[in-house]
């Protein structure tokens, strides 16, 4: 029974070991500034606690068999512990975990604690239940107002988000169902939520943002790979939770420019 | 070896195969089933519902917390105003029907001074009872004043009055959803209305015990239980008024 | 400090009803407790079966039920998760054993409240009975997940299922929140008041311990669900703004305003957290004491052990936040909730290094409940070790809210303490019902759940990091998730097995309590106080006398001594180690 016990545990351990390291099903391929430093950590953590893992597992089984009852060949120790061990590991796992949460802090701090930069790239996230739909604020670098009366789903972007046009800051406003942004500069991201929480989530980006109603929250990151990128909702938010998809794509500098420029012409 | 007054058949444990030792006898309290002379332990009992009751009030204390915190975060709390594009503060005081509260504040404390002298009433009835039962002894009729009554009828009197000051705040146009503020209002008056009527069944639920005749020491662990109960409620409706005033 | 004064006893009551539905006696009550917790699991486990159905046939219609829409799903989901937390892992691992095994463990003939016993469980009873009444209503179940996120959970307008199914889902929980906070009182009451002579508290078995400080968390995080729960009925019916900001659903603009979607989350999690150690640490409380007997050795370290679960206790009331590093609190706090999240994990490692060295020059004897004992241990460290990554605010904003979360409470709550469950059944079946589970299929139920189980759950850490995000209904949608249902796919066909390797063990449970092999009063060699009593034990625990209490709990192999185990009761002897 003690070999049974060990040859399933170790069979757990290897099989999903082997997946693990394989990277069978992995983080899909970072496209931001960020992405590298997170994936460092990431794999930091993933190989020491791979190690204790497999290293916890395969005492388990050893154990499991090594010390079966044997009949009288079986000597036992009474001992109720070692306090000098006890010192020892706790020691060394608040080491360990505490040391890896701090030494991933400065990316936390990177990401949250500063303000965008200045020049970075504008745009306004609006989630509602069940899409997405992104703002650039114009060359007068203002969102203009929105009004929850002017709210209206069906006729989709300006008026899904109740634009007021009567307000002068909104003319220039171009709102559209696909996020377009230039590579290599910083998006300076403000998501908002018009119904329930909704989560803006981009796994490319290694960004992840909760849109809360009642709050319009500041985030910023930088792509850096040219490309179109995936959208998933991250935060369960009704019957159209899983359908709430949308589409960030990468362009040039000048691609965005003309893209933009066309957007505005469209409104005349 | 100890011996035993009852004639309780004692079924002597078996340890497990591999053969036990029988279980160490000990004569006196701890194997009976009642303390000394065979009556119930009443001062055991008593500890052990005064344990019981202290141990309950961090659950409630814990509720108030939640709502104190709720209500502090709440006051401070801007909301995104789409309009301006800015955060704005909503908080709308409240004028509190404070001569109704003052008023209910001091029903209520008074209370709890009739809520101790019912208790401090019956612990000498439960005194004194072991006495009573001595053959020839007479303690004679006593007059007892009804200061359990008393707090009831009291009880009851915060509760009118904390539902004239309901009807006096929504008169004035507060009602439970005006706003932030006057929701906090109902919300922890309404709770703490809800556990003062706790308070007032257990009351009646010890005048009914009193009906049915158990005996006095019985009885004298409700009431006893009960009245720190009240004096908890009369200190938290204290802080709730407190509350409610500092933060409106 | 305990007052050694046995409560006022009373007579073996007469009668069906007296002996069977309204008993007084605590182990009826942990029986009853049990029996709602099975019929919660099989509820539970067959909204699941459902929910894995739908993922890979979306458009399949099941026998008898219909077509399962997205937010039929979302209501399996949700009331999945709500039953397997609150009825089955709340209630069995505490109310059930603790009821049954506590007041006998300590030397009490009962509980120190046993009205108020009976009480908190037939109020968990109506709290089942209501959640269950969601279902039947019209609009049905509501579908905003276990947790209840507002504004979701607070507007009736903003998803089916979330006008009078989500009120009766609020109701149940806060009926059953009253029913945990009277069986809290009764549990840590009886644990200070009732302990028998030389019961010290550094005496008690590991499973008193972990009732004890269970009980504490519940005592003091229940009565914030409560409130909170209030305040989104509140919400809900009474126009409040507790909640809710100014928010328009489908083109209606709803008539709250100013309200705090994050204030909800806050005051959820401060219960939300000790709330999943209410589940976990009475299943390690078991498999310490089954490690222990069934390795013929001292638990390891049992003041260290007795420090850990008190550590936990208290850490698991400052790192709510974990829970919302995403949702726009401020980061600077979601640094400080990581550090301590970090810091819970250290008593939990300290636990498993014990449980390892109880094995260690150990005599193993591989009866049912210590392979259950010795699969929680290997779960545990398989779903706390994915633990650190999500306590690291950085990492989290990869996994949050993807199947690796899905993965890491599965594995933990979900199988672990389940599997102390399982060993606490194995190991306490012959003292409760006077005979013996059947070894055979009990190995052979261990075998295929702890395979299978691995087979569902650990996959889910795969689908998380390639980003698979969690209640979805389907996967179509979005193209880099469509190829991970081939994974998905192989997780549903383990679920098949492993489900239906559970009516082995619902089987062996019935079977055995009519057919078993007649148990003696020790049939494990264990030390523990039950273990001096019969099988089933007499109405008053102890037969008329209390004992007396000598050792510490897990005496094994004292050098010396005439055989491999010292009862807690057995007189003062030379060799033991004091306690």
């Amino acid at each position: 029974m003690g070999l049974a016990l060990l040859a399933l545990i170790w069979l757990i351990t290897f099989v999903s070991t082997y997946f693990f390291v394989a990277k069978t099903w992995w983080l899909l391929p970072g496209a931001s500034a960020l992405a590298p430093i997170i994936d460092r950590q990431f794999n930091t953590t993933y190989i020491i606690m791979g190690v204790v893992f497999v290293a916890a597992q395969v005492s388990l089984g050893l154990f499991a068999w090594m010390y079966r009852d044997r009949g009288t060949a079986t000597k036992v120790n009474y001992s109720h512990g070692n306090t000098t061990m006890e010192i020892v590991w706790t020691s060394l796992t608040a080491v360990l975990f505490i040391g890896l949460n701090l030494v991933g802090s400065p990316i936390w701090a990177a990401e949250r604690f500063a303000p965008a930069a200045p020049d970075s790239v504008k745009v306004e996230v609006t989630g509602m239940q069940f899409a997405w739909y992104f703002r650039y604020p114009g060359k007068d670098e203002k969102y203009g107002a929105t009004d929850p009366k002017l709210m209206d789903p069906s006729s989709g972007n300006e008026a899904a988000i109740g634009l007021d046009t009567s307000d002068a800051a909104s003319k220039d406003d171009v709102v559209t169902g696909t996020m377009f942004i230039p590579v290599n500069r910083q998006v300076d991201l403000t998501l908002k939520a018009v119904d329930v929480i909704h989560s803006f989530f981009v796994p490319a980006f290694r960004f992840k943002q909760d849109a809360v109603p009642g709050l319009a929250i500041h985030m910023h990151f930088t792509p850096t790979a040219l490309g179109d990128y995936e959208i998933a909702c991250a935060e369960l938010c009704g019957l159209g939770h899983y359908k709430m998809h949308g589409m960030v794509k990468v362009v040039s500098q000048a691609d965005f420019d003309s893209w933009l420029a066309a957007r505005e012409a469209e409104k005349q | 070896m100890a011996s035993f007054e009852s004639s309780i058949d004692l079924k002597m444990p078996q340890a497990g195969h591999g053969g036990g030792s029988a279980p160490p006898l000990v004569g006196g309290g701890d194997n009976d089933n009642h303390g000394d002379g065979g009556l119930p332990d009443y001062n055991g009992r008593l500890r052990r519902a005064r344990l019981g009751i202290a141990v309950a009030l961090p659950t409630f204390i814990m509720v108030f917390i939640a709502m104190t915190s709720a209500l502090v975060v709440r006051r401070g709390l801007p909301t995104f105003d789409d309009r301006t594009a800015t955060y704005v503060r909503d908080w709308l005081q409240v004028t509190l029907p404070l001569p109704l509260l003052l008023i209910n504040t001091l029903i209520l404390l008074l209370s709890t001074v009739t809520m101790e002298l019912a208790r401090r009433q019956i612990t000498r009835q439960a005194a004194l009872a072991p006495v009573r039962t001595i053959p020839g002894v007479s303690l004679g009729e006593e007059r007892h004043f009804p200061w359990m009554g008393a707090t009831v009828v009291l009880g009851l009197g915060f509760l009118v009055g904390q539902w004239l000051a309901w009807n006096e705040l929504s008169d004035s146009g507060f009602r439970i959803s005006t706003s932030p503020s006057s929701s906090f209002f109902y919300l922890l008056t309404g709770m703490h209305a809800l556990h003062l009527v706790g308070g007032v069944v257990a009351l009646l639920y010890a005048g009914a015990t009193s009906l049915l005749q158990r005996p006095v020491e019985a009885r004298r662990i409700v009431v006893d239980v009960t009245a720190w109960y009240w004096h908890f409620v009369a200190l938290l409706w204290l802080y709730i008024f407190a509350l409610l005033w500092f933060v409106r | 400090m305990a007052t050694h004064a046995p409560i006022h006893a009373h007579a073996a009551p007469q009668g069906f009803i007296r002996k069977y539905v309204f008993s007084l006696d605590h182990k009826v009550i942990g029986v009853q407790y049990y029996f709602l917790a099975l019929v919660a699991v099989f509820v539970g486990m067959f909204l699941s079966l459902l929910m894995r159905i739908h993922l890979i046939w979306p458009t399949a219609s099941i026998p008898f039920f219909g077509d399962i829409k997205p937010e039929t799903y979302l209501t399996l989901l949700t009331m999945h998760g709500t039953i397997m937390v609150f009825f089955v892992l709340t209630t069995a691992p505490q109310s059930g054993f603790g009821n049954y095994f506590l007041p006998i463990q300590i030397g009490a003939p009962d509980m120190a409240f046993p009205v108020l016993n009976m009480l908190s469980f037939w109020t968990t009873f109506v709290a089942f009975v209501v959640m269950i009444a969601a279902f039947f209503v019209t609009g049905g179940a509501p579908l905003h997940g276990w947790t209840g996120y507002a504004p979701l959970s607070a507007l009736p307008s903003a998803g089916p299922g979330e006008q009078l199914g989500a009120d009766l889902w609020i109701t149940s929980i806060a009926i059953f929140c009253v029913a945990s906070l009277m069986g809290a009182l009764n549990f840590i009451t009886t644990i200070l008041d009732l302990r028998a002579k030389g019961m010290k508290l550094m005496r008690m078995p590991l499973t008193c311990w972990a009732w004890f400080v269970t009980a504490i968390l519940g005592l003091l995080a229940f009565g914030v669900l409560l409130s909170a729960g209030i305040l989104l009925l509140l919400d809900r019916n009474l126009g409040t703004s507790f909640y809710v900001p100014l928010v328009v659903v489908n083109g209606q603009i709803m008539g709250h305003k100013g309200g705090s979607p994050l204030l909800w989350q806050h005051l959820f999690w401060f219960f939300g957290h000790p709330e999943v150690y209410i589940a976990i640490l009475p299943g390690m409380g078991v498999a310490s004491q089954l490690l222990s007997t069934f390795s013929r050795k001292p638990i390891f370290g049992y003041r260290a052990m007795v420090y850990a679960i008190l550590a936990i206790g208290i850490l698991g009331f400052v790192v709510w936040g974990h829970h919302m590093f995403m949702s726009g609190m401020s980061p600077y706090s979601a640094f400080a909730f990581s550090v301590m999240t970090m810091a819970i994990g250290v008593p939990s490692a300290i636990k498993t290094f014990n449980w390892l060295g109880t094995m260690y020059r150990g005599r193993i004897r591989f009866q049912s409940p210590m392979l259950y004992a010795i699969g929680f241990v290997s779960l545990f460290v398989s779903g706390g070790l994915s633990g650190p990554f999500l306590a690291q605010p950085t990492l989290d904003i990869q996994l949050h809210d993807t199947y690796f979360v899905v993965g890491h409470f599965h594995l933990i709550m979900g199988v672990a303490a389940i599997f102390g469950m399982f060993a606490g059944t194995a190991y306490w079946f012959p003292k409760m019902f006077g005979r013996m589970m059947n070894e055979t299929w009990a190995r052979v139920h261990f075998f295929i759940t702890l395979a299978g189980t691995y087979a569902i759950f650990m996959p889910m850490h795969y689908l998380g990091m390639a980003g698979q995000t969690r209640r979805y209904s389907q996967f179509t949608e979005v193209a880099y998730q469509t190829k991970l249902i081939p994974l998905q796919t192989f997780m549903t066909y383990a679920a098949f097995v492993t489900i239906g390797a559970q009516l082995i063990f619902v089987i062996n449970l019935f079977w055995s309590m009519k057919k078993g092999a007649k148990a003696g009063d020790n049939p494990w060699e264990s030390t523990t106080l039950e273990w001096t009593i019969p099988s089933p034990p007499p109405h008053d625990n102890f037969g008329g006398h209390i004992p007396v209490v000598n050792h510490g709990p897990y005496e094994y192999s004292v050098p010396g001594a005439p055989r491999d185990y010292v009862m807690q009761t057995d007189p003062p002897m030379a060799g033991v180690h004091p306690s």
